[in-house]
C-alpha cells in the first residue's frame, strides 16, 4: 500500500485554484522529484500532503501511523526568539538527548546542538531543519526547496546527506527541486507541475516529455532546459554555457 | 461607582501592599504573553486589543456590567476581528493600526457621551493602581493564574506554532487553536491590566520587560523567566519612585521597565562577548 495518495485533488491558494486533478501515489522508500514553474503549484501540493493546506476537492490519504518529516520551504526564526539547536528539536515534543545527538549526527551538524538557531548559517540552518525532520524515523521525508539559499557545493552536499539517510532509514523522500541536475541523478520519478500534472516518470521520460519541453524548452536532456528557464535573461548562450554553471 | 470608596480609615501601606500585589499579578500574567507578543510581531495587536479597553468600559458603564467584564468582552471581540482579519490579508500593517488608533478614540468619545457619569478618564488611560480593591485584587491574580496556566499547558504548541505554522500542522498541531488560545490571554491580561496601568500603557507592560529580557537569554523559557522578573522589579520599583517623586504609578512603572531595557541592551552584547 502506498504511504500517501491523493485523488483527484484540487487546491485553493489566495482564492485561486493553484493545482487541479491529481492523481498521485508516494510508495515505500522511492525518491520523487516535483519540478514545475514558480506558481505552478508544487509548495501547494506538498503543503496539501502534510495537512496544512485544505483540499479545495479531491482527497489525500495518509497511511495510518504515518510518520512526517517535513522541512519547509521558508522559516525564518525571529531574531528576538532566543532558541539553540537542542531546544528547536525539542518542540513540539520533548526528545531524549541521544535521540537529538542522532539526528544531528545523521544530518551531519552533531557539532550544533548548543548553537543558537539565528547564528547559523544558511547550510547549517537546512541540515539542522534536517536533523528535526529525521527525529522520529520518518516514514515519509517531506522537502521543499531544502537547498534554497545554498550554493552549489551545499546543495550537492545536501542531497548526498538525504541520499545517505534514505539508505540507512530506507524512508520514502518526496522533494520540490530547482537542481535539475540532481533530479536527474538521484530521483527514482519525477513529477512535473503546471497546474496539474502535466507529465511523470522516470527522470528520462519526463525529460524527453513534450509537456515537460513546453514548459522547460528543449535543451540537452532537459538539465540545461530547465536552467535556462530558470536563468532565461540570457539567450545568447543557451547551449553549453551554462553546461558548467 | 468607578472609584469605590470604602468608609473604613485605610493604612497608607496597606494601599501600598494592595498596589505592588496589583502590580505583581499584572507584571506576572503579561511578561510570558509578552514574549509571543515578540516573537510573533503582534505589536500592534497588542495595541489595538487594548486601547480597545476603553471601548468596554464603555459599554460596562452603560450597561451597569462591572468593567472587567465590559473590557474582556470588548477586547476579546477586537482580538478575535484583528485575528481573523490577518488571516484573510496578508499586509495587515496599516490595518491594525487604523484599528488600534479607531478604538482609542472611539472608546473615549462613548466614554464622554454617557449620560450621567462623570469619568475619571485619567484613571482608564493611564491606570490607577493605589486605589485597587480586595475584589480587583482578586480577580488581577484569578486572571493572572489564568494565563499562566494557559502559557504553561499550551507552552510546546506555542512555540511550534510560532516557528512555522506547517511545521506545527505536520507534527500534528493545530496553529489556529493557538493563536486562539494567545488572543483569549491576551484579553484577559488587557482586562487586569487596565486598572494598573490603563489602556494606554498596557501594551508597554508587555512588550517592555520581555524585549528586555531577550539580550540576557539564550533561550525561550529563560526569556519568559527574565520577563517575568523584569516586569516584577519594573512594578515593585515604578510604585515607589512614584511615592517618592509622586508622580502616576503606571507611566512611573513603564518609565522604570525602558530604563530596564536600555541597560539590558546595552550589558547584553558585553555579557555575550565574555
Amino acid at each position: 500500500m502506498s504511504l500517501i495518495t491523493t485523488q483527484d485533488l484540487a487546491l485553493h491558494y489566495g482564492g485561486k485554484l493553484v493545482l487541479r486533478d491529481v492523481n498521485f501515489a508516494l510508495d515505500r522508500g522511492e525518491i520523487v522529484t516535483i519540478v514545475g514553474p514558480n506558481g505552478s503549484g508544487k509548495s501547494s501540493l506538498l503543503r496539501a500532503l502534510v495537512g496544512a493546506l485544505k483540499p479545495a476537492s479531491g482527497t489525500v490519504t495518509r497511511a495510518a501511523n504515518l510518520r512526517l518529516g517535513y522541512v519547509p520551504q521558508r522559516l525564518q526564526i525571529d531574531a528576538t526568539l532566543p532558541m539553540t539547536v537542542t531546544r528547536f528539536l525539542n518542540l513540539p515534543h520533548r526528545q531524549k538527548a541521544a535521540t537529538i545527538d542522532a539526528a544531528l549526527t545523521r544530518a551531519g551538524v552533531a557539532d550544533l546542538a548548543t548553537r543558537q538557531m539565528a547564528t547559523l548559517s544558511g547550510g547549517q540552518f537546512q541540515r539542522v531543519l534536517l536533523a528535526r525532520a529525521l527525529l522520529n524515523d520518518p516514514d515519509v521525508l517531506i522537502l521543499d526547496e531544502a537547498t534554497q539559499g545554498l550554493d552549489q557545493a551545499g546543495a550537492a552536499a545536501f542531497y548526498r546527506r538525504i541520499e545517505e539517510v534514505r539508505a540507512t532509514l530506507g524512508c520514502a523522500v518526496l522533494m520540490v527541486s530547482h537542481d535539475l541536475h540532481v533530479v536527474m541523478a538521484a530521483s527514482d520519478r519525477v513529477l512535473c507541475l503546471n497546474g496539474h500534472v502535466c507529465c511523470e516518470g522516470t527522470p528520462q521520460v519526463v525529460a524527453d516529455a513534450p509537456e515537460y519541453r513546453a514548459l522547460f524548452g528543449s535543451g540537452t536532456g532537459g538539465t540545461l532546459a530547465l536552467y535556462r528557464h530558470e536563468h532565461d535573461h540570457d539567450h545568447a548562450h543557451d547551449h553549453g554555457a551554462h553546461d558548467a554553471g | 461607582m468607578i472609584t469605590p470608596m470604602t468608609t473604613e480609615p485605610m493604612m497608607l501601606d496597606e494601599f501600598g501592599a494592595r498596589a505592588a500585589l496589583a502590580g505583581l499579578g499584572v507584571a506576572l500574567a503579561a511578561a510570558p504573553l509578552g514574549c509571543f507578543v515578540i516573537w510573533r510581531r503582534m505589536a500592534y495587536f497588542g495595541d489595538a486589543t487594548s486601547h480597545a479597553a476603553l471601548l468596554g468600559v464603555a459599554l460596562a458603564l452603560a450597561t451597569d456590567l462591572p468593567i472587567t467584564a465590559g473590557v474582556l468582552v470588548v477586547a476579546l471581540v477586537m482580538a478575535l476581528i484583528i485575528s481573523t482579519l490577518s488571516e484573510r490579508h496578508i499586509s495587515t500593517d496599516a490595518l491594525l493600526g487604523v484599528l488600534a488608533h479607531a478604538a482609542l478614540a472611539i472608546g473615549l468619545v462613548a466614554v464622554s457621551l454617557l449620560p450621567g457619569h462623570a469619568v475619571d478618564l485619567d484613571a482608564y488611560l493611564f491606570g490607577e493602581i493605589l486605589i485597587v480593591t480586595v475584589q480587583d485584587l482578586q480577580l488581577i491574580w484569578g486572571g493572572a493564574v489564568a494565563v499562566l496556566a494557559l502559557m504553561a499547558w499550551r507552552w510546546q504548541a506555542l512555540l511550534t506554532a510560532t516557528l512555522n505554522p506547517d511545521l506545527a500542522v505536520a507534527s500534528g498541531g493545530n496553529p489556529k487553536r493557538e493563536q486562539l488560545i494567545l488572543t483569549l490571554a491576551l484579553a484577559i491580561v488587557v482586562a487586569v491590566a487596565l486598572k494598573v496601568v490603563g489602556a494606554l500603557l498596557i501594551a508597554a507592560l508587555l512588550i517592555i520587560p520581555a524585549a528586555a529580557a531577550r539580550p540576557l537569554t539564550r533561550s525561550p523559557e529563560g526569556m519568559a523567566v527574565g520577563a517575568v522578573l523584569i516586569g516584577a522589579v519594573s512594578a515593585l520599583g515604578g510604585l515607589q519612585a512614584s511615592f517618592m517623586f509622586n508622580t502616576q504609578t503606571g507611566p512611573s512603572i513603564v518609565t522604570l521597565a525602558a530604563i530596564i531595557f536600555a541597560v539590558c541592551a546595552v550589558l547584553g552584547p558585553l555579557l555575550a562577548r565574555r
